[in-house]
């Protein structure tokens, strides 16, 4: 089974490098560029029978910091 | 003093604050390698090191906080013993729980290199009754991701219970509330991100770093 886990910055929490990334659209040209925020892709490949608490704590304990980012997990087939 | 350094793959302060801990206190720590299960007995601390532990993979501090070494420093930071954790240090402490929040990316995004003028917040730590209270001090800094990060209430907490340890007089990182070290709920977990192992004799520039061990040592004493 292949995962796809996604980790992001909280909402609120101040995102340095997005805002830097913001910023170097804008030099290139880009209009309307309104707020980036930098995250994290994990790609995971697990055993079909791994389940959803198992993929959880791995987000919990170790990919995700959650005081400050939350994760999101896509299945692919 | 028995000391203990943890040592883990990219550490590079593990030298630094053995040099420190042996000079003030007359006595070598105990290296201890990331992949040991536990700790020498009656320690009177255990200091994590600052460096760059697994290249900073994921997040500062991430992969070192799951070693099996830092069972045995939360088994003996619950026992009461001292732990110190400087730089690398702090961001494993907060990545492992032993202290609250997080640190981010400096918001200058540059790594910052160079002597950062402090205060001590609060003399009434094990970790700072060397100083003065409110004293003006400095020590250096050397890191890109000491920017430290909690909600609110955790702040507020921090402020009201008097375990802001060191704050910048200046800007440094972004931190909130210019906060450079925090000691733990219990007191005996101290994390910073300036180097008080790097100002220990005159040759380093000054010795404002040398007195957190001066006084921890008295403590021991």
């Amino acid at each position: 089974m292949k995962l796809r886990i996604i980790v992001t910055l909280k909402p609120g929490v101040l995102d340095p490098q997005g805002k830097a990334i913001e910023h170097a659209l804008g030099s290139l040209g880009f209009a309307g560029i309104e707020s980036v925020r930098a995250g994290k892709l994990f790609e995971l490949d697990v055993a079909d029978d791994t389940s959803d608490e198992a993929i959880d704590a791995m987000c919990r304990q170790l990919l995700a910091n959650t005081v400050i980012e939350k994760y999101r997990v896509e299945k692919a087939a | 003093m028995k000391s203990a350094v943890i040592v883990f793959p990219g550490s590079n302060c593990d030298r630094d604050i053995a040099v420190a801990l042996r000079e003030v206190s007359g006595s070598a720590p105990a290296m201890v390698w990331h992949r040991e299960t536990e700790l020498p007995a009656d320690l009177d601390l255990v200091a994590v090191p600052g460096g760059f532990s697994y290249g900073d993979y994921l997040r500062c501090g991430a992969i070192a906080a799951r070693s099996p070494v830092v069972a045995a420093v939360h088994a003996a930071a619950a026992r009461g013993v001292p732990v110190i954790g400087i730089c690398n240090g702090f961001q494993i402490l907060t990545e492992t729980g032993l202290l609250p929040g997080a640190l981010m990316r400096n918001t200058g995004l540059d790594f910052v290199c160079r002597d950062a003028a402090l205060t001590v917040a609060n003399t009434d730590t094990r970790f700072t009754r060397g100083y003065a209270a409110d004293e003006a001090i400095t020590i250096p800094v050397a890191h890109h991701d000491g920017n430290y990060v909690a909600d609110a209430d955790t702040l507020d907490r921090l402020e009201g219970e008097g375990r802001v340890a060191f704050r910048y007089a200046e800007p440094v990182n972004g931190s909130a509330r210019d906060i450079a070290g925090i000691v733990s709920e219990g007191g005996n977990v101290l994390g910073m991100m300036p180097h008080p192992e790097r100002r220990i004799e005159a040759a380093h520039g000054g010795t404002d770093g040398r007195r957190l061990f001066e006084g921890l040592l008295a403590a021991v004493a």
